[in-house]
């Protein structure tokens, strides 16, 4: 019985859900490359800063709210 | 060739761009092919072949030529498209153009198609992928393992779970499988 399900979803699973055929890129995709390998590394936003020292600063004001905080988390 | 291949995979663990760059033109499209099956949009199977070849360039010291280069490429394919799968709202992803090489078989209705597309959707990213590489796309099941770097017991597993969650899915759903 649960070999027969199996086989069940396993159909349905390859009838809605057609294998893929083997595909190339549809563009080069080395310059794309290229272009991530040469750009700057992103550094954070002032107010990302901002964020994290408010937390810290909260934290270390009110220790005893870093669990509640770590469970809305 | 097996000694240029050789000189290629030494020169790129050292961090050597041009040796790269040769490596992503001969592998690229496998890798492709590879997240495609996976993720089953064109789009983000090129950006994650980029994100994935980006982590193979971050992470060429690690290279170890003597296990070779397309398994360990498909290797970290798998887990750059996991990591995708896991940023993604489920009811996002796998959308229309899921089905679209080969077209569906017309015996399936449209509706169920959609709903077990939809289904398969929110499944778990692992065992999504999983069932997708081992039951849609016939992979062998060592293959799939090595890919995600568990047993084939574990795929098993993986993919019988994926399967029951399914069904109880499209249960819920009143589809009778």
């Amino acid at each position: 019985m649960m070999e027969r399900d199996d086989e069940q979803m396993r159909s349905l699973l390859k009838q809605a859900m057609p294998p893929m055929a083997d595909e190339e890129p549809q563009r080069d995709l080395w310059p794309a490359m290229r272009a991530r390998m040469t750009a700057r590394p992103a550094l954070p936003h002032w107010f990302d800063w901002a964020l994290a020292c408010s937390v810290l600063g909260f934290a270390l004001a009110f220790p005893a709210a870093i669990p509640i905080l770590l469970y809305c988390m | 060739m097996q000694d240029e291949v050789n000189d290629v995979l030494k020169a790129f663990r050292v961090g050597d761009a041009a040796a790269f760059e040769t490596l992503f033109r001969l592998h690229q499209r496998a890798v492709y092919g590879w997240v495609l099956r996976m993720v089953r949009n064109q789009a983000t199977a090129e950006d994650l072949t980029v994100e994935t070849f980006w982590r193979i360039y971050q992470g060429h010291a690690r290279f170890n030529p003597e296990r070779g280069f397309e398994g360990w490429a498909r290797t970290i394919a798998t887990r750059a498209t996991l990591d995708w799968m896991r940023r993604q709202r489920a009811e996002t992803e796998l959308t229309a153009d899921v089905a679209a090489p080969g077209g569906s078989d017309p015996g399936v209705a449209e509706e169920i198609r959609r709903k077990t597309v939809q289904a398969f959707g929110r499944l778990p990213p692992k065992l999504r992928v999983a069932a997708v590489l081992a039951v849609v796309e016939e992979v062998p099941h060592k293959d799939v393992a090595a890919a995600l770097g568990i047993s084939v017991a574990a795929v098993k597993v993986r993919v019988f779970r994926a399967l029951r969650l399914l069904r109880r899915d499209l249960e819920e759903q009143g589809i009778r499988p």
